[in-house]
């Protein structure tokens, strides 16, 4: 049985596809006001861990569970507790930022003033005022990850599934989007996957690194440093995942 | 049904913020029109009906309706909006039929828009209002098999070209099932039962009864039938390509 505040659990989760098993048996929780450091090197894992919990590809075996609903019996209601920026911030390029959050908005069940209200308390929390009738088309690729992020707390998710938000961003974007997590963290669960090491450091309370479908790590960053022989984050962080 | 609404206010909204609709729009009137002034002879003919107008619409949608339906999945699919779209709290089968619905709503646009000729063959004669009126309808329900037809390709590709090829190519085998240039290919070694059931898949026979005046439930059935079987197999093939 989980305990109160577990608001991801997630049981001998496995992916295949085809004979290649990119998830193999990953088991963890996240409780509420955690913000999990999802690390590890291209490929091994990550984004299909998240894209099997928040219910876009079939679980091969195990199970996850977010805020105690089933993702394989209950996607619907999943759906409705996360918020989700895939890899890369997928947009429409062709609607304009406000146009697409009013979409997603609507789409989330949110109708009249309180859309409205939604819709404009996202756009101040991410600062997105100065481009809110441009099309995404137009935008820089900060603005764009912006947009991204403002679809994913615009509903005020009780969780949060972040596929590398800082990716791409200047150090001053990075520092913003940082904030926002820790400004959020002690409300939801928070999952980030990242391969930038510093970030763990800035933003998380712990740190889950996988490699080749397999947990190898799984604590605090501080204890996550000590690990290492230098003391950076980076040998120990190479140590770990490094196929021999 | 809100979020259903959404997505059809999204995707109509979509063709009108690019010159695709505008673009599509003026080539069917254009082409309409030219077919059926020069080649069906509306003057010459001297009666009083729109036959020279709708006899070119099962060829017009040939190579119009696939450049509508090619996007509709194979775009989403290939910018990964598609992965937005399905951690959204939405089934599945409702963005298919929204999608669909407004596709569909926005031929009915197009269609509408020929109403002038309608206008100019009341001004000349007295035609049988009734027939023009099922016409119409058979005409835009021939549309939605197409559209359906279309959309099921789409999904099952992130290749817009590929789509449109292969829409063009099966829409193509339905209109001329009928045809001599099909039914030889099977003549000699198909049993007969399988001839005839080809025969009465052909979307020219069934549409060339709507357009004589005679209002078939069969010919109904048989288009409500195409849309929903292809609107069926779109749902399974987008679960079964996601991801991929």
């Amino acid at each position: 049985m989980p305990a109160k505040n577990t608001m991801i659990s997630i049981k001998g989760l496995t992916k295949d596809f085809g004979p290649f098993r990119a998830v193999d048996n990953i088991s963890f929780d996240v409780k509420k006001g955690e913000v999990l450091g999802f690390l590890g090197p291209n490929g091994a894992g990550k984004s299909t861990t998240m894209k099997m919990v928040t219910g876009y590809l079939p679980i091969s075996d195990g199970e996850a569970s977010v805020c105690g609903f089933n993702v394989e019996d209950h996607p619907l209601e999943v759906k409705t507790k996360i918020g989700y920026l895939p890899e890369g911030a997928p947009l429409y390029g062709d609607m304009t930022t406000k146009g697409f959050l009013n979409f997603i908005a609507e789409i989330r069940g949110f109708s009249g003033d309180l859309r409205t209200k939604k819709v404009q308390s996202a756009i101040e929390k991410l600062q997105l005022m100065s481009v809110m009738n441009q099309p995404i088309d137009t935008l820089s690729k900060g603005f764009k990850r912006r947009v991204g992020f403002a679809q994913a707390i615009l509903h005020d998710p009780d969780v949060l599934i972040l596929d590398e938000p800082t990716d791409g961003l200047d150090p001053n974007q990075k520092h913003q989007v940082r904030e926002l997590i820790l400004n959020m963290a002690k409300k939801k669960a928070i999952v980030i996957s990242t391969h930038i090491l510093e970030e763990v450091e800035a933003v998380c309370t712990r740190a889950v690194i996988i490699a080749a479908g397999k947990i190898v790590f799984d604590d605090t960053p501080a204890k996550l440093k000590k690990h290492s022989s230098s003391g950076t984050l980076d040998d120990v962080f190479r140590e770990l995942t490094q196929v021999n | 049904m809100h979020n259903c609404w959404a997505i059809i206010k999204r995707e109509l909204g979509a063709y009108f913020s690019t010159p695709l609709a505008y673009v599509f729009i003026i080539i069917f009137l254009a082409l309409s029109g030219a077919l059926t002034f020069f080649m069906g002879a509306f003057f010459e003919r001297g009666q009083s009906d729109l036959n020279s107008f709708f006899s070119f619409h099962p060829w017009l949608y040939l190579f119009l309706i696939p450049a509508i339906s090619m996007r509709l999945w194979a775009e989403e699919r290939k910018t990964g909006t598609v992965e937005l779209l399905l951690t959204l709290p939405v089934q599945t089968w409702v963005i298919v039929i929204g999608k669909f619905i407004a596709a569909w709503a926005f031929i009915a646009i197009a269609l509408f828009l020929t109403f002038p000729l309608w206008i100019t063959v009341n001004y000349l004669g007295s035609p049988d209002n009734g027939v023009i009126f099922a016409s119409y309808m058979g005409s835009l329900v021939m549309a939605g098999g197409y559209l359906a037809i279309g959309s099921c390709i789409s999904a099952a590709t992130k290749n817009q070209v590929i789509a449109f090829i292969l829409t063009a190519v099966v829409c193509f085998l339905f209109l001329m099932s009928g045809v001599e240039l099909v039914q030889s290919f099977f003549q000699g070694w198909a049993p007969a039962f399988v001839l005839e059931a080809l025969g009465s898949m052909s979307f020219l026979t069934h549409f060339n009864t709507i357009i004589r005046g005679v209002i078939d439930m069969r010919d109904v059935v048989f288009f409500s039938s195409i849309i929903g079987v292809f609107l069926y197999v779109n749902a399974a093939v987008i679960d079964l390509t996601r991801g991929s």
